[in-house]
């Protein structure tokens, strides 16, 4: 490397090249590609014309020129009883009353239904992020957040899909998505998630994404109970490309409701800047043009907010914005959100986290699309944003922020039984149905397992001939609950039941339809939602929030007492009375804290007192210098314990030590929060940095120069380790603090 | 039999039927073991449906009204003639006067909303060149 090289690009360069979000690749805005958010100059202006309660002309059309979409919408998708007075309105009244808490959810989705999409694009392109939350709290059509679970691995096993399922409805997803990386599977994995989704509780639904047709008789069929890949696009040749028109789309939304099953449509933003057929318009006009067909074909939800072509999106400026203001329309629309967050978005942590942080703190009804259950590398969607990875992570934010994110910690024990439950009850289905039949060390392995990459291979044809069986042999739910039952799985057999009466009886058709875990449906009839400003809306209750409150990392002073225990009886410090003050010119004066080695035992470097204070005072030996030790009770504050110790001590030089093994030297002619050195950060110092402190010490005293001491560099974070751990120690140290003199003391190390 | 109200589930379970005539509330484990359930029990009931359209309706959303009522029609059809009903509608699957046949045949078994979706999907169709 030349000189000029060198000088071509400084370190800091260097290291941002080494950076995760240096991979993401970020493009400029091109409208004529699509490439654009909100507001293309090719996007229309808003417009309607109504004759005789026909609509003649839509966003700029005429009724002539009228593609697929604008059809569908104009035919199926405007209220003309409000068209006139929504479209009349100002765009950015309109936008406030969207915003403002004290404008009724409900007169807003009044005159959405008779706006165009334009319109629509228009008012949201005028929002800042915040105003869009804001919005949202208000227009999220149920009441209680939801989260949705992708159940999937990369050989579709279905032990590990019926013990994941269960997992997963244990940790409180309402919602179950598997697909397929071969098409053959789905029948085999959509029976195995029906079975495992069962286990932990009721009421939790499943689907598997596959294609149209397939998906339908699998519903048909009862081996899932709700769909939500029916895809629609905003321009029609995308549409066209899709293998689909919005009236077949229509039509199969039909289907799915003759058959009693929940059903919404997937759109998403950039689908149509990948198929390379995006006319030009912003990404939000397009999906806001999706979402009125959507409504217009009466499925009763959307799934959106980028979706697959989220890296699309996300690489244009003010893409993620987009995305949350994508999911807003959904709700304006007055249909169930089924917010995405369900595809990787960038190799930045940071970044990703970004993506989906906001649209948490608002609501939605079902905040992802499928987050990943399962480790990212085992996503047959891909990976989502969060995976099984992140799922402590999460649980630990949702309890940092208190939104509803719909997730709960269960233990490992909890864990493990409900999974060989559900492992063995899919064995016993499979085995009775003549699918396919396991060993034990399968099941083993699936319940122990992070990934399929933990569990035995399975011969390379089992699956898709248990798929193909299925098919074949007209396996139906019914058979399903005869097996569960006939081998002991009683209560998922009932389950599956009630859920096949819970299909016959259609409450779960209307819009934002869940089921509790009490089997009580939660929809936009029965749990509205209703917030209009502070102290109104969905507000967790007691029980729910010390549920979200307990999480694995939480570390409790019994914690602190067990660890402390471990190291109790490590020194005995015997007192010898009054401390005696000025013994000798050649000393150094050891002051400790009041609970150093009476209850406090362990210092946070994980060294204990004991092994702490022979370093220090093997240090001071080591130059030839005396020391004594004292017990300072008045204070638990450093600085006043080594300056205590100076003021006693013959050279003026003492050293302040406390049982959590921060250290200090200190000087009796300076104030008493002053010091000569300081080890702050306990947990980082070593046995021959306080062997090197009594040194020092030692040197100051004789008026020799100290040794320059540095801490081992590290840029961990030490306060969200150990701060609770101070906390507590430091409330044992108050404890054992009071108004006394320091006492004289003598240690003894038992062996 | 006095207005069934929503939840359909919450006291409505001996008063709402199947597509074959039995209360939702006879659909038991017990039943399924004894082999009495078979697939046109455990299918939703046009009239059901309907209900829940009113319910839709009453709630706002006239468009999931009209796609439940719509599914209504639905229930009398097999799983298979569905599909095939589906397929033709797809892009470039069916000739004109194939679609018109297909509103005829739904309009003769009752589904005149559906038919009525095909005829406007075949005009729109031939305006656009989607017509096999």
């Amino acid at each position: 490397m030349s000189a000029t090289d060198r000088e071509a690009g400084s370190l800091r360069s260097a290291y941002y090249a080494t950076r995760p979000i240096s991979r993401d690749n970020l493009v400029p805005e091109d409208p004529a590609l699509g490439l654009i958010a909100f507001s293309s100059p090719f996007d229309p202006a808003p417009s309607i014309r109504i004759e005789e309660g026909r609509v003649v002309e839509l966003d700029g059309k005429a009724e002539a020129d009228f593609d697929l979409i604008d059809e569908f919408i104009a035919r199926h998708g405007i209220d003309v009883s409000a068209a006139e007075e929504a479209m009349a309105l100002d765009t950015l009244a309109f936008a406030r009353m969207l915003v403002d808490p004290g404008v009724p959810r409900r007169e807003i989705t009044r005159l959405v239904a008779g706006m165009t999409p334009a319109k629509i694009a228009e008012t949201l392109a005028l929002l800042t992020p915040v105003e869009i939350l804001q919005a949202m709290q208000k227009m999220r059509v149920r009441r209680t957040p939801s989260i949705q679970a992708h159940v999937t691995n990369r050989v579709d096993h279905p032990l590990l899909i019926a013990a994941d399922a269960a997992a997963a409805a244990a940790l409180g997803f309402r919602e179950l998505e598997t697909t397929v990386p071969i098409l053959r599977d789905a029948p085999s994995n959509a029976l195995a998630l029906l079975v495992g989704s069962q286990v932990a509780a009721a009421g939790a639904l499943t689907q598997c994404s596959v294609e149209e047709r397939l998906e339908l008789e699998l519903g048909m069929r009862g081996l899932t109970t709700y769909a939500e890949t029916v895809s629609v696009y905003g321009t029609e040749q995308v549409f066209v490309d899709g293998d689909d028109t919005p009236w077949s789309k229509a039509f199969l939304a039909s289907c799915y409701a003759s058959r009693g099953l929940k059903m919404r449509f997937t759109s998403g933003s950039g689908a149509e800047v990948l198929m390379g057929a995006s006319e030009g318009k912003s990404m939000l006009y397009l999906e806001a043009r999706c979402i009125a067909v959507t409504r217009a074909a009466g499925s009763q939800g959307v799934q959106n907010g980028g979706i697959d072509g989220v890296n699309v999106t996300a690489s244009v400026p003010d893409g993620m914005r987009e995305v949350i203001a994508e999911n807003l329309c959904v709700m304006m629309h007055d249909l169930e959100s089924c917010t995405g967050n369900d595809t990787l978005m960038s190799a930045s942590d940071i970044r990703r986290t970004a993506h989906t942080l906001p649209l948490l703190l608002a609501g939605s009804d079902f905040l992802f699309s499928g987050f990943g259950s399962i480790p990212a590398y085992d996503n047959a969607f891909g990976p989502s944003n969060f995976n099984a990875e992140d799922l402590e992570d999460y649980l630990v934010v949702q309890r940092d922020w208190g939104f509803e994110g719909g997730l709960r910690a269960r233990n490992e024990a909890e864990l493990l039984a409900l999974r060989r439950r559900a492992a063995e009850a899919c064995r016993a289905v499979f085995e009775e149905l003549g699918l396919a039949s396991f060993t034990d060390e399968d099941v083993d392995a699936c319940v122990l397992a992070h990934g399929s990459l933990d569990v035995p291979e399975l011969a390379p044809d089992l699956v898709p001939s248990a798929g193909e069986r299925v098919m074949e042999g007209g396996v139906t739910v019914l058979d399903a609950v005869r097996a569960l039952a006939e081998h002991g799985y009683e209560a998922e057999a009932e389950r599956v039941v009630e859920m096949l009466r819970q299909r016959l009886l259609g409450d779960f058709l209307q819009t934002s339809a869940i089921f509790d875990e009490d089997m009580h449906v939660l929809s936009s009839l029965t749990d509205a939602n209703d917030y209009a400003g502070p102290g109104s809306g969905y507000r967790m209750s007691h029980e729910r929030r010390a549920e979200v409150a307990a999480v694995r990392q939480v570390w409790s002073p019994a914690d602190l007492a067990a660890e402390q225990a471990r190291a109790a009886g490590c020194l005995r410090l015997s007192e010898l009375g009054p401390a005696r003050v000025r013994v000798r010119p050649d000393e150094v004066v050891v002051g400790l804290s009041p609970a150093f080695a009476e209850e406090l035992w362990a210092a946070l470097s994980g060294m204990t007192v004991a092994e702490v204070l022979r370093q220090v005072l093997a240090g001071i030996e080591e130059e030839g210098v005396g020391s004594r030790l004292v017990r300072i009770r008045r204070s638990i504050d450093l600085g006043n314990i080594g300056w205590t110790a100076a003021r006693l001590s013959g050279s003026g030089i003492g050293i302040g030590l406390q049982a959590k093994g921060t250290a200090l030297i200190h000087r009796a002619d300076l104030p008493p929060l002053g010091n000569l050195e300081l080890f702050s950060i306990a947990p980082r110092v070593t046995p021959e940095l306080y062997r090197a402190l009594g040194r020092n010490a030692a040197r100051y005293a004789k008026g020799a120069e100290a040794e320059p001491l540095l801490l081992p560099e590290s840029s961990e974070p030490l306060g969200p380790r150990y701060h609770a751990r101070v906390v507590a120690m430091v409330a044992v140290e108050r404890r054992h603090s009071q108004p006394a003199d320091p006492v004289e003391l003598e240690a003894s190390w038992p062996s | 039999m006095a207005e069934l109200t929503y939840p359909l589930s919450d006291g409505s379970r001996d008063a709402v039927l199947t597509a074959s005539g039995r209360p939702v509330s006879a659909i038991t484990l017990e039943a399924v073991l004894a082999g009495e359930i078979g697939e046109t029990d455990v299918r939703i009931a046009g009239e059901t449906l309907l209900l829940q359209a009113d319910f839709a309706e009453r709630g706002g959303n006239r468009q999931l009204a009209e796609n439940l009522r719509r599914g209504a029609e639905l229930v009398a059809f097999s799983d298979d003639e569905l599909l095939v009903f589906y397929e033709k509608l797809r892009p470039g699957r069916s000739t004109a006067a194939e679609l018109d046949e297909l509103a005829e045949s739904l309009a003769a078994r009752e589904a005149e909303r559906c038919a009525a979706l095909v005829r406007e999907a075949r005009a729109a169709y031939v305006r656009r060149g989607l017509i096999a």
